[in-house]
């Protein structure tokens, strides 16, 4: 059993395949995560619970007869909003403490995030229904759904966008510069406040497209945020804050990892090794940081 | 000073009030049967725990409304309190200890979830109050030697093991290779370990067996296993999110397996959500509406799913029918017990042999229901897509023949 993958070499390609399109996903949540740390300093806990939220918008699309693929457009326009909203209310409170506030703070959001969906969604587990079909390659030994390959293309595109937006725009450019220096960039004139609250919109934004996107691949439930959070996180500590080719990587390979994870050790292992090796990875980024420590002393 | 005396009228006001309050909710008063339940209104079992709701509320005004309990020469009527668990076990522990030590409560019914149900059980047990629950089937409840707990449903294990048999009667008596997948909680282990039971019965052989995470919503490693070893039965339990991400993905994947059991089909909506791809499941269910069971307040299933569509606008789910059946076990207990005695109560209760529209009723002395056996429905669509569960095995009551092998996605 544990040899499956040796013994029917199919699955490896599948698995691989699998693990791309799947990073490619956890890849832009995880770059929402990294702009807005980069920027503000913050660790957004309830960044999976945006998700979700954007997984309702494309479900209550799919309810009202609209193919759940617009969510994609319509969910980041309405999450933009929802995220400039929560900066206002809450972030901009806690945006010059300290980053155990902050967490704490989204934490909080998160909590309410979740129960508010369940009160106003119910706690089924819903999804959209996208009627993609499938790919076959090699004879049908590897499937892979559309619905995978339309999430990974998609989410490849909002990151591309969002780069040419970034170097490009003027927003995108005082938002480097402030995550530069925040205190260089006021002086020069830019509204690091506008800045803020923009970054928070964007994050929300993407996330938004993502929560879509998982609407159509997957299922969405209530309290299926963290998991979400989880892989973002690590997949930032892993690629560094700022380093988008990093963010990819790292996402991809941390999907690749999750399925050979799931064929290896077994299904009931899956999200377990996701935290493992974020445990490993913390161990190790710390080691190295003390290093670099010592060396500025 | 004046403020003091505020407060003291104020504090002195409440402590008249809460006294009053306790007492006019202790177990019989007047003409009532006072009932008390954690329900699980918020959180993630809420839409079960609103279906429990309904049911025991539908039960309790039918009974009232039909004569109510008899009780040595006096009609009594139900009333049922009820607290917001949040589908969290700690706090329907602590609801359980507060409607018994705070409310006066006597009498329980039961939760939705096995979780919770385990979770109060000790404490209705430790003040010697009879529950009868509707929605706990975990077998661990049955085992722990529990004297005031009685579940009128059937036990987890046997929820899948009718599929096995089946599909070994259709493999001409011989040995089938099973896949199997199931979360980790408590609920779908313990129809794992029917299945592992069936299969030792029968010779089979678990060729996968893999176990789903809590969060989970991708099953495609076990998918494409599922694929490459070709198994003759996939079992899938995972309450309504395991059911609908196997169909989802199994559609997607073009997965073809001669039989798929799954467990929670009607709770996930599975032909509402997913039309012609949930096609050839097979669902364990406790209940269906089709079944001839027969009793005086709700007559038969039909009748009581079409009374049930009447009052909440939707067709009952099992969930509802059990906890309906409830009630009827406890105004049968009461009378023939001619008592309110707890003690007496629930000698009635482990003494019932009676038959509800939802099936018989007789406890084992483990508190289960051992007189009524589950039901397998099989989905099936029309030409024009609109899919109905029918009832295929067992044959006694089967509506509907049972389609084997499920054709493959390229014939489809």
């Amino acid at each position: 059993m544990d040899f499956l993958v040796f013994q029917y070499p199919m699955i490896t390609v599948q698995a691989c395949l699998d693990g791309i399109l799947l990073g490619v996903l956890f890849a832009l949540i995880a770059y929402g995560m990294a702009l807005q740390w980069g920027v503000m300093n913050i660790i957004n806990i309830a960044q999976g619970d945006l998700v979700i939220l954007g997984g309702y918008i494309a479900y209550f699309m799919y309810l009202y007869g609209i193919h759940p693929a617009w969510g994609v457009i319509v969910a980041p326009v309405i999450m933009y909003f929802v995220g400039i909203a929560i900066y206002k209310l809450v972030i901009n409170k806690v945006v010059d403490r300290d980053l155990f506030i902050s967490i704490l703070a989204t934490f909080g959001i998160s909590i309410l995030f979740m129960q508010l969906m369940n009160f106003a969604f119910g706690a089924d587990v819903v999804l959209a229904n996208s009627g993609y079909g499938t790919t076959m390659l090699f004879d049908s030994n590897v499937v892979l759904p559309n619905s995978k390959i339309f999430s990974a293309f998609i989410s490849i595109l909002f990151a591309v966008c969002l780069v040419i937006y970034m170097k490009k725009s003027k927003l995108g450019r005082a938002i480097r510069a402030t995550a530069q220096n925040a205190r260089a960039a006021k002086i020069l004139g830019v509204d690091t406040e506008k800045v803020y609250a923009a970054t928070f919109g964007i994050n929300a934004a993407l996330c938004g497209v993502a929560g879509a996107l998982i609407s159509i691949t997957f299922t969405i439930h209530p309290y299926m945020g963290l998991p979400y959070t989880i892989r973002s996180f690590m997949i930032v500590i892993v690629a560094g804050l700022g380093n988008l080719p990093g963010v990819a990587m790292s996402g991809m390979g941390l999907g690749v990892f999750e399925e050979f994870a799931d064929y290896i050790l077994g299904t009931e292992f899956r999200i377990g090794s996701v935290f493992l090796l974020l445990v490993l990875i913390l161990v190790y980024r710390r080691f190295k940081l003390s290093r670099k420590r010592e060396y500025l002393k | 000073m004046k403020l003091n005396k505020i407060i003291l009228s104020f504090v002195s006001a409440l402590v008249i009030l809460f006294s009053t309050s306790v007492a006019s909710f202790a177990k019989v008063v007047g003409d009532k049967i006072i009932l008390g339940a954690a329900i699980s209104l918020t959180g993630k079992y809420s839409s079960n725990g609103v279906h429990t709701q309904n049911g025991y509320n539908m039960a309790v005004d039918r009974i009232n409304s039909m004569g109510g309990v008899k009780v040595g020469g006096k009609t009594y009527k139900f009333d049922i309190i009820y607290y917001d668990d949040e589908s969290n076990p700690k706090r329907a522990a602590q609801l359980a200890e507060r409607l018994i030590s705070q409310d006066g409560v006597e009498f329980m019914l039961g939760p939705y979830s096995s979780g919770l149900t385990k979770a109060i059980a000790p404490v209705t047990e430790k003040y010697g109050v009879p529950m009868v629950e509707a929605n706990g089937a975990s077998r661990s409840l049955f085992t722990k030697g529990y004297k005031y707990l009685f579940a009128v449903l059937a036990p987890a294990n046997l929820y899948l093991d009718v599929a096995i048999e089946t599909a070994v009667e259709l493999n001409g008596g011989k040995p089938v290779r099973i896949a199997q997948a199931f979360e980790q909680d408590a609920f779908s282990q313990d129809v794992r370990l029917g299945i592992l039971d069936a299969a030792e019965r029968t010779g089979s052989k678990i060729i996968i067996d893999d176990k789903l995470p809590k969060e989970l919503n991708d099953m495609a490693a076990t998918l494409v296993k599922v694929k490459q070893m070709k198994p003759d039965v996939l079992v899938v339990s995972g309450h309504t999110k395991g059911a609908l991400t196997a169909i989802r993905q199994i559609a997607e994947m073009k997965v073809d397996v001669p039989m798929l059991a799954m467990t929670h089909c009607d709770a996930a909506k599975l032909s509402k959500q997913h039309g012609k791809n949930s096609q050839y499941a097979l669902c364990a269910s406790q209940w269906h509406k089709s079944l001839t069971y027969k009793d005086d307040f709700f007559k038969d299933g039909m009748t009581y799913a079409a009374d049930f569509q009447k009052e909440f606008g939707y067709d009952p789910p099992y969930q509802s029918a059990e906890s309906s059946a409830a009630l009827l076990v406890f105004k049968d207990a009461f009378e023939r017990a001619n008592s309110f005695d707890q003690k007496k109560v629930r000698d009635a209760l482990a003494a019932t042999n009676m038959q509800t529209f939802y099936g018989n009723i007789k406890f084992a002395p483990g508190g289960q229901n051992v007189d009524k056996p589950m039901v397998l429905f099989q989905v099936m669509c029309d030409a024009s897509g609109s899919c109905e569960n029918k009832v295929v095995a067992p044959l006694k009551w089967a509506s509907a023949k049972l389609i084997h092998p499920i054709p493959k996605w390229s014939e489809r």
